[in-house]
Order: structure tokens, then sequence, then C-alpha cells
């Protein structure tokens, strides 16, 4: 592979504490290196800013609910799917769920390197590799989704931990998963029977275990395991008014347990799309912004980590393992409502949603995603998400960093709002001046996720030895435009973007393929008899596939990048 | 007002699709520029110059513009797509998508037109003195915001779907419908001169249906509540109201539900 | 010694069961035993070995005959003819693996062609309804766990799908349904007296055609309204004795079949039925599913969802972006209309299945069938290449009716030199490459395609 030289770029790397000092960025065989000879390619960076490639802690890009998202809605195709490629590439579509083409184009312009697969339905594993496969340019992983599992709830009923770790390892291996995603623990299990569990100590139906041991139980099996990323959860009761008591709740069981893993992962719980768990008031009439109160302990409590999932203001479409949330949600607009009951796993749903800024909720919505920004005082635990699609489409994340980094863009959003006074008066938004800066966007794209991932040797930084995922963006760290507007053109548009050692995309259009990997956590633990017994006799009663067919094959992985966890028994 | 005239010289093998056949794209042009104006044949691009000969001038404006095509225009898709104002007359036949999500002027086609006339329709005026096949003023697939604003009328007869996901606006059959009227509506008015088979207003929340014929089977779904005068697109005469479709969701007002009203000409 | 193959899928119907087991001869060619497969599933497996399969393209000559041709020439002339037509048209994937619906999107992209599936003219009146009202379902590991009711509308899976009613919907004791079929309430709605009407405990012998009443109906009760006395030829009695049944269950379980997509109003007939199991799910859990044909029919809707974001009837003639519209793209509506100029028919037997004047449109131009075997599309092709047969000698990733993915085995070894659907795809994509001297876009790197490049 070639050598190349990114010179005199303006580099800001979180991860060595380098605050746009202007130096060299060297690269040979798809790694960062100290030197390259002569002969490598040279990219002028002068006057722009260098970072590492982006990374996205959680977003749903590949798999079965995503895709249902794509087939139910022609209409987010209709007149919004321009072709920004040149021939030679493959078309894109979709708004806000773009055809895998479009979203490893899309994110590749944007500079980033990773994203993660944020829900995977274990049944349908395949399907999830498979997309994965057809996502070009971009690493990914996925989340199987735990927190409704059937054996999980029952080993965890009967206080097993080892069992549960047992099985999680099994299923990690064999779904060719990273970690450990939870939704709405327990409510999902209980919508099979149409119902949810709103608080931490709603009994599931029939399995007779609450939400908070669900949390507690999958918390101490990652860290019997030595995850390289801890517990990912969706909390209960996401999106209603009052919520942020019940978020409290459930960040506050991370405090008794203490992080194991060989990664330098430092959380035990990662709280996603915080911004719709952080809701006061009791009704849409009085519903406020909690984000202060709930980013306060955040703040202090080491062991947590966040993403944001801020409202963009953009028509989307909802989708979430949470199945209650989705048929809750359709009841209120009333659009087309997609749900699939998974047995013994999951379930999901999936509702288009419009974020219109001439109503109160919506814009309340949006102020509450940015004033977690804001009021973080860690962007090493605070990270940049709209929950894509839910809040609204991962190519908004420009829009974001404009908004977090700029009194004056969010001023000019609350001025076209049609309820600004009360959406002024129900969130803290207008009184914040905090401007973030493009070392706390850094911390909060790239050096952060990857960290909370446990990927921080790979990722999220331009250290020598690390992959050579490498953005160079068109904004001058010394003199940064008054207009807010650039920050976001050059967020969104790469001047250049190099993945795995390879120029994939120069002045925002794509260049080339690159070289994808799709990275799985190989956990090895000793074979645990009695759970592979009941997962043999699960197979042959309770589920409608066989067990030889439910590990993903190899060739639907094909570019493999394998960590490998060995557990002590 | 300034036209521009348009005689067809060629039937195109595969459609046209002439999705730049409106005063807009035309407006300030010269023929020779209109006539290089794009469109397609299957994957060929091809020109409005190919399948026809150009005369006449346009306005400065959409507005000032008027489009008379000169001929038959059986194979011919698009015409109005999207237009905003002037006029468009069609001496013939026309294709499918005949002012599809047009917002503004007005469309008068003399012959016939296929299916998909004034799909998502924002506002102005269709004219048809012939038939029309199906999907009537209709939304895109999988949209909820189907026709908002301005008026269809067909002279002829129309096909099945008719009005579907319609909020506003008005279409007009001036003779029969087959079946699907208003389906999943929540708004508008659709006028039906002649019969219909069915379906009339299923799943429909809001808006009204008048349908001057005899309706052959009626939704179980609606339910008689009275008799009433009206006239209706110049025609005076006793209507049964029914209201529906009852097994659909409906808005309240004031802790009342909202119906769509569904009015059928009372047997003589 | 023979091998015994267990949880094999079967390449069949949409319940693509995946707990065959396939005895098969020593040198991997011959299927010796098939068990736990329905009659029709045991058939195919015991035909899958015919000696006849065709192991060559054949091309029509000037005088009408069919010739042998090599795969060399077959790819060169099917680039060449997806290259020249105005707009080609690629339809069926009855029968194909999910690898190779994904192959042929390249290829219909380089075409500028309308990509369609058999959907189009079977289920695809569903998707329509999906698009306007959504989808509430499950997998069908829910049905046999939890469903104590179970209505089959416009269905006859007693027929259709041999062993849905054994393996998810009628008999099996699931995990909250121990006692089976004692347990469930089933519900028919069916003109006839169909072999699933006869099982019911409830059957509605509705008018033809009126379905869209009857749902109507139940729905208008639901809401606690009144209806006449006579709905769709079903007494009212009736409807409020279903309608209870339903409230009363604990989860309601709806599928439909082409009984609601064949007659008027089709999408509808399914729209109205989504939206009767939403007002379900405020009285109880209910959800409702297509009784997809195909074992892997689910496929192409979900791949190239995933690749276009449409299931079917794809034009991507526009080059910049994929347009959707059935009514307009879908094939035999295309066909009807002289809208395309080249035919592709693959894994399908468009010849049977077909309207015969759509047949008769298609036939003036050039007509290519991509099939492991014989038929009567074949037959009437300008040129017919044989591949391998996605789950009996091809593997692969299939989509069962409740779109969970199953990875079917190849029991058989392949005919020599016969090619997978994929690897066919993919040469004859290389092939219009290089017609047109572009670079082939190969999203990974070439080494790591899924297939060997060399077709054994
Ligand atoms: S029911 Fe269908 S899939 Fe199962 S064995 Fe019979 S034909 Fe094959
Ligand atoms: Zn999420």
């Amino acid at each position: 592979m070639a050598e190349i030289l990114i010179k005199n770029g303006f580099v800001i790397d979180p991860t060595r504490k380098i605050d746009g000092d202007v130096a060299d960025v060297a690269i040979k065989d798809g790694k960062i290196v100290d030197t390259v000879s002569s002969a490598a390619k040279v990219i002028d960076a002068k006057g722009k800013v260098v970072m590492a490639g982006g990374v996205d802690v959680h977003a749903h890009v590949a798999g079965p609910k995503v895709n249902v998202g794509r087939l139910f809605r022609p209409e987010d195709k209709l007149f919004k799917s321009p072709m920004a490629q040149k021939n030679g590439y493959r078309m894109e579509s979709g708004f806000s769920v773009p055809s895998t083409f479009k979203t490893g184009y899309d994110y590749a312009r944007m500079g980033y390197a990773f994203v993660m697969e944020a829900a995977m339905p274990p049944l349908f594993t395949a399907h999830v590799h498979e997309e994965i496969h057809d996502t070009p340019i971009i690493d990914e992983a996925a989340l199987p989704v735990f927190g409704n599992n059937w054996f999980v709830m029952d080993y965890l009923k009967k206080g097993e931990i080892e069992n549960t770790a047992a099985y999680i390892a099994w299923l990690i291996r064999v779904t060719k998963g990273f970690g450990i995603k939870v939704v709405n623990p327990g409510g999902t299990a209980a919508w099979s029977w149409g119902l949810n569990c709103l608080s931490l100590d709603d009994p599931v139906p029939y399995f007779e275990i609450t939400p908070r041991e669900i949390i507690i139980g999958l918390m101490k099996a990652n860290e019997y395991l030595g995850l390289p990323h801890s517990m990912h959860i969706h909390q209960n009761n996401l999106g209603n008014p009052g919520n942020y008591a019940i978020t409290l709740d459930s960040l506050k069981l991370a405090e008794g347990i203490k992080p194991k893993n060989k990664f330098g992962r430092e959380q035990v719980m990662h709280s996603t799309h915080l911004q719709f768990h952080s809701y006061g008031g009791d009704s849409w009439a009085n519903f406020e912004s909690k984000a202060k109160e709930v980013m306060d302990y955040v703040n202090q409590n080491k062991g947590i980590t966040v993403d944001l999932g801020c409202v963009t203001l953009d028509e989307t479409t909802t989708m979430t393992a949470d199945g209650p949330f989705e048929h809750h949600l359709n009841h209120l607009n009333h659009l087309k409502w997609c749900n699939v009951d998974v047995e013994l796993e999951t379930a999901a749903g999936v509702v288009p949603y419009v974020y219109d800024k001439n109503i109160k909720v919506c814009g309340i919505q949006w102020a509450v995603g940015l004033e977690l920004g804001l009021y973080a005082t860690d962007p090493n635990r605070t990270f940049v998400s709209t929950d894509h699609p839910n809040a609204g489409p991962f190519i908004r994340y420009p829009r974001i960093i404009k908004w977090l980094m700029s009194k004056k863009a969010r001023e000019a959003t609350l001025d076209t709002f049609k309820y600004k006074d009360k959406v002024i008066d129900a969130t803290n938004i207008h009184s914040m001046d905090r401007e973030l800066t493009l070392y706390e966007i850094a911390q909060m794209t790239r050096s952060g996720p990857a960290k909370c991932l446990g990927l921080s040797n790979i990722y999220g930084g331009l250290a020598p030895g690390m992959n050579a995922d490498v953005g160079v963006f068109d904004l001058n760290y010394k003199n940064m435009p008054s207009d807010p507007e650039m920050i976001e053109k050059a967020f969104l548009r790469a001047a250049c973007f190099i993945k795995s050692g390879e120029i994939v995309v120069r002045d925002g259009e794509v260049l080339g393929h690159g070289h994808k990997n799709t990275i799985w956590v190989n956990v090895k633990m000793p074979e645990n008899p009695q759970v592979m017994r009941d997962i043999t006799q699960s197979f042959t009663k309770d589920y409608t596939v066989g067990l030889s067919n439910y590990p993903v094959r190899d060739y639907l992985a094909p570019h493999p990048f394998v960590i490998d966890v060995d557990v002590e028994a | 007002m300034a036209t521009v005239t348009l005689k067809p010289t060629k039937t195109p093998t595969i459609m046209f699709e002439a999705f730049n056949i409106t005063p807009d794209a035309f407006a300030g042009k010269t023929p020779a520029q209109i006539a290089a104006l794009e469109g397609r044949e299957g994957k060929i691009k091809v020109t409005i110059g190919d399948f026809f000969e150009v005369s006449g001038s346009p306005g400065a404006t959409a507005a000032e513009t008027d489009i008379v095509i000169a001929g038959d225009c059986s194979r011919v898709k698009y015409i109005g797509n999207k237009m905003t104002a002037g006029s468009i007359t069609v001496n013939g036949n026309a294709d499918m998508y005949v002012g599809g999500w047009m917002k503004g002027g007005k469309i008068h086609v003399k012959g016939n037109v296929h299916s998909f006339c004034g799909i998502g329709m924002e506002g102005g005026d269709i004219l048809i003195d012939g038939k029309a096949e199906n999907y009537v003023g209709c939304a895109y697939r999988g949209d909820w915001r189907g026709m908002k604003d301005g008026t269809i009328r067909i002279k002829g007869s129309a096909g099945n779907d008719i009005g579907t996901f319609m909020l506003g606006g008005t279409i007009i059959i001036e003779n029969n419908a087959f079946i699907h009227v208003s389906t999943h509506a929540e708004g508008g008015t659709v006028i039906i001169k002649g019969d219909v088979e069915g379906r009339v207003g299923g799943q429909m929340v809001k808006g009204d249906i008048y349908i001057l014929g005899k309706v052959q089977y009626m939704l179980p779904g609606f339910k008689k509540i009275e008799v009433v005068e009206k006239e209706v697109d110049g025609v005076k005469g006793t209507f049964d109201h029914y209201i529906g479709d009852l097994g659909e969701r409906h808005p309240k007002s004031k802790g009342k539900e909202i119906f769509a009203n569904l009015y059928v000409k009372a047997a003589a | 010694m023979p091998k015994l193959i267990t949880q094999v899928g079967c390449p069949y119907c949409g319940s693509s069961c995946d707990d065959i087991e396939v005895l098969v001869s020593d040198d991997g060619k011959k299927v010796l035993e098939v068990h736990n497969a329905c009659t029709i599933g045991n058939n195919l497996f015991h035909h899958a070995n015919d000696s006849t399969r065709p192991m060559l393209p054949r091309k029509r000559q000037p005088d009408g005959s069919m010739k042998e041709i090599s795969y060399d020439e077959a790819v060169d002339y099917t680039a060449k003819t997806l290259l020249a037509a105005k707009k080609p048209l690629i339809f069926g994937f009855g029968s194909t693996n999910c690898e190779g619906m994904s192959a042929v999107g390249r290829v219909a992209e380089k075409a500028g062609a309308v990509l369609d599936n058999c959907a189009s003219i079977c289920h695809g009146p569903s998707f329509l309804a999906i698009f306007d009202n959504g989808y509430p379902s499950c997998t069908l590991g829910e049905v046999k766990n939890r469903a104590d009711c179970v209505v089959f509308w416009g269905c006859n899976p007693m027929h259709a799908h041999p062993r849905h009613t054994s393996r998810y919907s009628i008999f099996p004791r699931g995990f909250f349904t121990q006692k089976g079929q004692m347990q469930r309430t089933i519900i028919s709605v069916d003109p006839r007296v169909s072999d699933t009407a006869k099982l019911a405990d409830i059957h509605y012998m509705l008018n033809q055609g009126h379905d869209y009443e009857l749902f109507d109906a139940f729905r208008t009760v639901l809401r606690g309204h009144d209806i006449p006395d006579e709905v769709a030829g079903i007494k009212k009695e009736q409807i409020l004795q279903g309608a209870e049944a339903m409230k009363k269950a604990r989860f309601v379980m709806i599928f439909f079949g082409m009984g609601c997509t064949h007659t008027d109003g089709r999408n509808h007939n399914v729209d109205i039925a989504i939206s009767l199991t939403r007002d379900l799910n405020t009285h109880t859990k209910a959800s409702i599913m297509a009784m997809r044909g195909h074992y892997n029919i689910a496929g192409p809707g979900q791949v190239w969802s995933w690749q276009f974001g449409f299931p079917y009837c794809i034009d991507l003639s526009k080059g910049s972006h994929a347009h959707m519209n059935p009514g307009e793209t879908s094939s035999v509506d295309l066909a009807m209309r002289d809208e395309v100029d080249c035919f592709v028919n693959v894994g399908t037997d468009a010849g049977a299945h077909w309207p015969i004047d759509a047949v008769k449109h298609v036939k003036k131009h050039p007509f290519i069938t991509i099939d492991p075997n014989f038929c009567m599309a074949s037959e009437i092709s300008d040129l017919h290449i044989p591949v391998r047969i996605a789950g009996v000698d091809e593997g692969g990733v299939v989509y069962r009716m409740d779109n969970v993915p199953i990875q079917f085995k190849a029991v058989l070894k392949g005919l020599t030199g016969v090619p997978s659907d994929e690897e066919l795809f993919d040469m004859i994509y290389e092939r219009m490459c290089k017609l047109t001297l572009t670079e082939p876009i190969w999203l990974a790197a070439l080494e790591h395609r899924k297939y060997p490049s060399v077709v054994s």
C-alpha cells in the first residue's frame, strides 16, 4: 500500500492532547506511522483541520428494522434521492433511511470510519451481516440485543450470572456481534403480550423479573466477560413526559459495578440517545427539559457514558426494538406502523415521524439534545448522535456540531420556531452561552466513542500504530468562520478522507470503495454444558429454525477484524 | 400571454418521459432551447425536439406561458409535472402523470388520460374531456399526504382509487367510477355524477363525497343519519346523508367525533 | 457411505422448513432419501438430480431450433442485449438465493433495467398496503408459542403450504400453547370449503370479492357501532361472534393469501386487514402476515430494499435514481404497454404464470431465461442459461415468509460447469463493464468476493 503524508494541517487529536498544532500525519500500509519516505503521496492540509476518522457509537444502519424503514417508505425516496456521485458508483437512495450504498458513501463523505449498528436481533443476524457486506467503505460492528431474551431473563431470575455470561458469550460468537445491547429491558418482552414495563420494578409477565434486575445482571455479566464495550442501554419509558426520574434511577444502577476489561474502557454503562430520556412535566402541555438534572448526574459519574440522540427537526423514520413505544407513537401520530415480534428474543417497531418546528414539543426535544451536549463537563464521555434515524438522519451530525459550536446558529434556529417563547420557557437553551471547541467536538465524535467501545487502540486518534483513518476538513483553526453554516458544510463533505490508508474521499466526493471491515468479538470461555443443553432444548422446542442454521456463516462477514476476549474459568 | 406549440413528429417506441413539458421549464426560452430540453426514453436521454416540432414562443414567466400540444400524446408521460402556473392544452390523449404534483395553472386534455392524473396535486386546475384510468388525484405510494388543493374534472369515467389519502381540493368525475373513492382521505371533496360499484369512503377519516348516481355496494361502516337538500356542482337534489367510516379512527372536536360525510342522491 | 445431512432447508414454499433430513449418495450426486418434508418438498429433492437437467446454455437459431452454446457466448449475448436495450426488464427470482438477488442489482443498474420479482404478480398488492398502512407482524415462532386465535383469510395452507399448519400455525404445541390445536380458535375466511376451512372453528363463506366489506364490518363492530344484518353474505350474528373471539383471545394472528390480493381492490383488502390488526391491538395482541408463496420470495424484497429502497417494480432506467410505482413500473403493465424492449426471466416461469397477452408483448423483443430447468419460458426464449438450484446444489441465504433469514445448505454437488445465479450475474456484469470500457464496482476487494471467480 502506498505511503501518504498529510502536511501542515491543524491537527486535533485528544488522545494525545494535541489541539490545533500545525503538524504532519504520516501513513503507511494502512496505519499511522512516525515517518514516511519521500515517495509518499503528499496531501496539503494547510489551513485545514486534521482529525481521526469519526466513530459513531449508535446508529441503525443495517438489519431488518432498518430495511422495513426503507421498504415501507417509498415517499422517503420521492424527489429526495439525487445521485451525489458521478458514474462508477452504486446508485444512492433514500433520505431518512438511506440505502446501504448511500449509507457507506455519506458516512465516508463526513469522514467517519466506524459505525456501530445499535440493535441486532439475533435471529436476523444473517440479514444484518448481508447489509453490512453491502455497505461500502466504513467499518461496522453490531450489538445483539439481550434485554428481553428468554435465556437471559431465565438465568438472571435465578441469579445465575455465570450462565448468563456463558449464554451471552455463545450468542455474541455465533452472531459475530460486538457486545450487549439492552432495549427497554423487560418492556419489549411484555410487549409480546401487548404490555410494557414503565418502571424499574414492573415485573415482566411470566418471567417475573424486573427491569432493575435485568440491567444489573447484564452489567455484571458484561464485566464478568470483560468485553471491550460496556452494557449499552436504551432505558425504559422512552419519549414520555417526566421520564427523567426513571432515567436517573437507571443510571444510578451503575454505581455498584466496577469496569473490568483489558481495553482501556472505564464505564460500565453506556446510556444511549439520552435526549429521549430527559423529559420533565407530566403531560405534553407542561412538557419540559430536564437535561440539566440528568447531565449533572452523568458528569459526576465516570462509570457512565452517553450519546445525545439530538432531534434535527426533519421528517424521519423512527425505529427501535422498543416495540411498545412504537405502538404508543403510532397512536399519537396515526401514521403507518410496522412491528416485528421476534420469537424468544426481542421485537421492533417502525413509524415515520415529522419533527415539525411549528410544534412546541418538537422544539423542546431539539433543545434537550443540545443542552445535554452543552452541559457535559466531560466531552470524552458524551457523544454526538441522532440515534439515526430516530431523532434525525446521520447526515445531520454536521448540523448538530454547528449548533453545539455556535450560539448564533442555535438562536437562528430558535427564531424559526412557531412557539419560540414557549420553547424558551420549557428549556434552558436560550440562556446557554457555551460554544464547544473543535477539540471538544473531536472528543465527542472520535476519541470518546472509540474509548467507550474499547477500540481506542485502533480508532479515534492519530497516534502511530492506529488505523490510518484520517479526515481533513476545510476549517481554519486559527480563523474560524463567522458564518456557522461553514462549519456544517465543512463536516458534511470532508476535503479529504483517508480510510485504512487509502484516499476514499476528495473534495466531498467518493473516490473509492476502500477496505471495509466487519468487527466482531470472539469470547473464548470454557464450554458450559448446562447452557449448551438449554440452548439445544430451546431450539428443539421453542424456536422455528434449526440450531445448526442459526450461527452466521463466515462467508457472510468476509472481511472480519476479530477481537479475542479470553475469559478465565 | 404567449403560446408555444408542440407538434408531434414521431411516436416514441418506449414511453417519452417529458417531465420538462411545463410552462415553468419553457418560460423565457427560445424554441430551439425548448426543443433541446431533456427527457427520457427508457435509459436513453432524449429531447423534446426528438418527438415534437416546437414553434411560437413562451412568455418570460410560467404564468405568461401557454403550451398547446397539437396532437396525440398517448405515449408521453409527465405532462405538466410540478407546474406552478400558465397553461397546457393537449389536443388529444395523454399518458400517465398528467399534472402530477402540480402546484398551479391549468391543464386541459381534450382526449383521455391514463393513470395517476393529478397525483400529489397541490393546486391548479385539470380538465379532462375524455376518461381517466386509475388513481385520479391519489397520493404517491406510501405518502399519507395526498391531494392538497386544486380541482380535477374528468368529463368521462374513471377507474379505481380516486382521491386516495386526499387532504383537500375537489375531484369531479362526471361519469361512472369503479371502486375505492376517497380511501384513507382526511379532507377534500369528491363528486361522482355517475354510478360507483362500491368501497366508497373506506377507512376514511374526514372529508366529503357526493354520489349523484348509485352505489351498488355500500360499506357497512357508513350509517345514514338524515336526508338533506343540496346543490352539488350545479345540480340540485335530495341526498341521503351517511357518516363513516365508523370502523376508522376519527378526530374529536369539542368532545365530539368528526366523521366523513357521504351524500348519495336519494332514489326519486 | 451415503451421508445424512440434517437441518436442510426446503426450497419450495414460503414455509421454508429447515428441518429436512436428506440422505445423499457417496459421490454427493444423488438424493437417496428425504425425511420430514411434505410430499411437495419430498418430490422436489428427489427430482433435483434429474439427469436431464440442462448443463449448457441453448440459443435459438435462425431456423427456430435451439442449439447448445458455451457459457462464454451466452454471457456475451446477454451483456450485449442488456446494453443495447432502451429499457430491459429483469423479472422473476422465485427460486434464487439472496446472493444472486444481490448480484443482479449490479447488472440491472448497469443495464438501466427495471428490476422486478414474482411479487409483482402475487403479493405485490401486499407491498402497496404495507407502504400505505404498515405491517404489524411477528416471526412464525411467536405464532407457534403464543397465538390462540388464528385467522386464515383468503389462504389455504393445507394445500399451498402443507407444513405451515403443523410447524407454526394450527397444530404445534408451543411455549404458551401447550395444548396445541385445542387451545386455538381457527377462523377461515374463504368463499370455498377448502381443507383449511374444514379444520376451522368458524368458517366465513363470504361472497367472492367482498372481503373489504367484511373487514370493514369487523372494524365497525370492534368500535362498538352497529352493522347491517348481512355483510358480504355473512350474517351479523356470525360477524359478532368472530369479533368477540378475536377480542377475547390473548394473541390473534391473521394470515392472508391470494384470496385477498387477487380479487377486486387487491391492496385495499390487505390494507384494511392491517387496519383491523391495528385496531385489535387496542384490545389484545394481534399480528398479521402474508402467506408468501416461494421459499425465498421475501428475499428480493429485502435485498433490493437495502440496495435501492424498494422491494419490487424498480425502474433503474433513470440512472440518477430508482423509481417505483406499481401500476406503471410493474412487469405486466410494462409489458402490456410496450414499455420494455428486452426481457430476462430469472428463476420463474413467466411463460406459465403471466397473462398470455403480456407474454406476446415481450416476445417481440429479445427474451432470455435463466433457470436450472426446462420450463415454458425457457422453450420460448431466444436464450436459456441453466444455473445451479438454490437450496439443492447451491447454498445461500433465503428469507422465509416472516422475513427471517435462513441459511440454506447445498446437499448435492453442483453439475460440472454450471454456475450459480450469483456467479452468472457477476460474469454478465464483468462482460458489460468490458464492453463499456468501465471499471466494475466491487464493494469489497476482489479477493474477498463470495465465490471463487472461476467456475469449476
Ligand atoms: S411445507 Fe413447504 S417448505 Fe415445508 S417441506 Fe413442504 S414444500 Fe417444503
Ligand atoms: Zn437506537
